[in-house]
């Protein structure tokens, strides 16, 4: 099923995903054939259960079609929409017709729990979804207590500011009827399959960095001769190799879960390791292309500008790995044995 | 472009074996001082060796009818990995174990392989590597010792330097030219073993910046090697060469080498009852990358159990690797000192020293970042 869903994801994207169309969604301009396309596969609904219109598949399937979004700069909330579906799956229950994007929400309902205020920030792709799906947190940002599903229609829009033009906003529900709600305490959390999702985004982003890299440093001529064949280039680009290496399989990891809820410790190395590559492919690819690729013009920054943002969301390195270590610190045993549990496939 | 790497879980019957080092381990070595454990991989210890060969744990893939175990790569994969993760000192048998016993059995004599195998399996035959020479360090191919054909075999003249335990094994296995000149560069080119024990073979150990004398030169003056010296073809010593870089490249020694010194850190912030918010960063980046860094080591080794040839990927983990297990010391150093009152325990302090001070051979040995790296490129499409 993840080579069916691999081949799907791509040959929709290789048609309907060029530069241009990115360019255009980042004006505004909704890929409507896009979407289209994506909801005619099943893609959004991969994680539902079939009862409810889905494929009943689990992360692990999925893994390959959020790198794929990745890899092309996908100007769509596909990667969300196929998180938001999973959380309400997680939850018991199924959601209406419509575009879902994913949220982490701050906030409280009133004293009979009907109506919500709540916010959300920096959600993108808000203008053209119908429903924002999250969850709120508890004391600790990855607990889940309650799967919210807030109308983007009742909430207060504001543009947020925006890194790489996926219609960011930031949105506020005041005394609102939730769409949906459904205890979920224990169950996964938007902050961690935010956090995976974003992780197989920047092994696709960084895969296509390198794709680009590569073939510039053959193309451009410099002192009589291609710049790739330096050896500060080479070895500069070799590390971009090994990161792209890195953060796919570290994507993988984060994904090597058979149902809804990927495991809370692999998630957290996957986004600590593939947010530290995303920064460092990001300045390579750049230092090689050289100033063409801070041009408008260049397709570099559509992805560079992507992985900055997937970099900061659902966390940076700087949060994850502080998850990490305080759980290492707080377990038994040696740090040997939390490396093992977390980097074996499940069988 | 590098191939993807597919996670892939270790098969149960491989798995099992980890209880079973971890029990030998608790009755061996718990009670040897972290900063001896550190030194793991380096850490020369033929009884050692020879309670592990008891077990059936040396030559654990080699075909039984050599002595080995018959195992798997995965079941090797976990086996090295838990004593490297404990600090085991592995170092005599070690460069055998991973790499002179494949290699014999893959381009060996069927008189070399009954002759050399069940030895290495009984930790009674310990080899060293012979490749880097005075002038030969990175550009391997510009080897100047030479086997000339002589009766009844060859004449070896020459020297070898920074050979890991050259002073305490038995065998070396050398990189010499046998025709041509080092013009040829990796034509001419031949493996031969070469007894350390016979006449003209001059052993001088080289101390070390951390006061062990771990490597040494050695000089070869007229030294007769019979006929059945030669490993594989005449000729073919570069290729031979090269497949056995692949197995020394990418194996858990590549992510474990300051294991000890990561699990005393960690044992002192829990005494010390925990940890700053930067110490808990340091100790989370350090596991989030060894634990991408092993399943990509475990991806490797499925490549080479499927008989694959992973050069390239194996020297994306080395380099990976390398990078982090020089990372340990440099950030642990950092933190500890980060308050110039702290007074942590002696020990800690020792295996900090002793790791540190070995780090910067981790991106040497076994091939240096900067010739990794431009493999790498060359396998990007740029050279």
């Amino acid at each position: 099923m993840r080579e069916l869903l691999a081949d799907t994801v791509e040959r929709i994207l290789a048609d309907l995903c060029t530069p241009a169309i990115v360019r255009a969604a980042e004006e505004g301009a909704w890929p409507a054939a896009l979407w289209r396309r994506i909801e005619e596969a099943g893609l959004p609904v991969a994680l539902a259960p079939e009862r409810d219109g889905g494929a009943g598949l689990g992360w692990r399937d999925v893994s390959p079609v959020l790198v794929a979004a990745g890899r092309h700069a996908a100007p769509v909330p596909l990667g969300e929409a196929i998180a938001a579906h999973a959380l309400v799956a997680a939850a018991g229950s199924a959601l209406p017709e419509g575009v879902p994007t994913l949220a982490l929400f701050e906030g409280a309902p009133n004293r009979a729990r009907s109506r919500w205020s709540v916010r959300a920030r920096s959600v993108p792709y808000a203008r053209n979804a119908t429903w924002v799906v999250g969850t709120l947190a508890g004391d600790d940002p990855r607990q889940s207590t309650e799967l919210l599903v807030m109308k983007t229609a009742d909430a207060a829009v504001a543009p947020g500011p925006q890194l790489a033009g996926e219609g960011r906003c930031d949105l506020a529900w005041s005394e609102a009827e939730p769409a949906l709600r459904a205890p979920l305490a224990g169950g996964p959390s938007a902050l961690e399959v935010g956090a995976a999702l974003r992780s197989a985004q920047i092994a696709g982003g960084i895969a296509r960095l390198l794709a680009l890299a590569v073939q510039y440093a053959g193309e451009r001529k410099q002192f009589g001769k291609p710049i790739g064949k330096f050896q500060a280039i080479q070895q500069q680009l070799a590390v971009l190799g090994e990161l792209a290496a890195a953060a796919a399989m570290a994507a993988e990891l984060a994904h090597d879960a058979d149902g809804l809820a990927p495991d809370p410790v692999r998630v957290a190395c996957a986004k600590a390791r593939t947010s530290e590559a995303a920064a460092a492919a990001a300045a390579i690819a750049h230092a090689v292309h050289g100033a063409i690729g801070v041009t408008q013009e260049h397709a570099l920054q559509l992805y560079t500008r992507r992985l900055w943002g997937w970099r900061l969301d659902f966390g940076s390195e700087a949060y994850w790995t502080g998850v990490i270590g305080r759980g290492v610190l707080g377990a038994d045993g040696p740090a040997w044995q939390q490396i093992l549990d977390a980097s074996s496939a499940r069988a | 472009m590098l191939a993807a790497l597919a996670l892939t879980a270790i098969p149960p019957e491989d798995e099992a074996l980890r209880g079973d080092v971890r029990a030998f381990l608790d009755a061996t070595i718990a009670a040897l001082p972290p900063e001896v454990r550190a030194r793991s991989w380096m850490g020369f210890d033929a009884d050692f060796s020879r309670r592990l060969a008891a077990n059936g744990w040396i030559g654990l893939t080699l075909p039984a009818e050599y002595g080995g175990g018959g195992r798997s790569p995965f079941a090797r994969f976990v086996l090295v990995e838990e004593l490297l993760a404990r600090g085991a000192p592995v170092s005599a048998h070690w460069i055998a174990d991973r790499q002179s016993g494949p290699l014999i059995l893959k381009y060996g004599s069927e008189a070399q392989r009954r002759f050399y195998l069940p030895r290495i399996c009984k930790a009674e035959a310990f080899f060293c590597i012979g490749m880097s020479e005075p002038d030969t360090g990175s550009d391997l191919a510009s080897v100047r010792s030479r086997a000339t054909r002589v009766d009844g075999g060859w004449r070896l003249n020459g020297r070898k330097v920074w050979t890991t335990n050259a002073h305490r094994s038995h065998y070396m296995l050398a990189l010499v030219r046998t025709s041509g000149s080092p013009q040829d560069r990796n034509r001419g080119l031949s493996q031969m073993i070469v007894d350390l024990g016979a006449q003209g073979v001059t052993v001088r150990p080289i101390r070390d910046l951390t006061g062990d004398a771990h490597f040494s030169e050695i000089v070869l003056e007229d030294v007769f090697l019979p006929e059945e010296s030669l490993l594989g073809r005449e000729g073919s010593g570069w290729e031979q060469v090269l497949a056995e870089l692949a197995y020394e490249r990418s194996g858990p020694e590549r992510l474990l080498s300051a294991s000890v010194l990561l699990e005393e850190w960690l044992a002192h912030l829990r005494q010390r009852g925990g940890a700053t918010g930067e110490e808990a960063q340091a100790l989370g980046r350090i596991v989030a990358h060894l634990a991408v860094l092993r399943a990509l080591s475990i991806a490797v080794t499925a490549q080479l159990a499927h008989g694959e040839d992973p050069v390239l990927a194996a020297a994306v983990v080395k380099d990976l690797g390398t990078e982090v297990e020089q990372h340990v010391p440099e950030a642990i150093g950092r933190l500890l000192a980060a308050d110039p009152l702290a007074a942590p325990p002696a020990t800690l302090l020792r295996t900090l020293a002793y790791t540190t001070q070995i780090a910067p051979t981790y991106s040497l040995r076994g091939g240096t970042r900067e010739i990794l790296r431009g493999m790498i490129a060359r396998g990007l499409g740029l050279r």
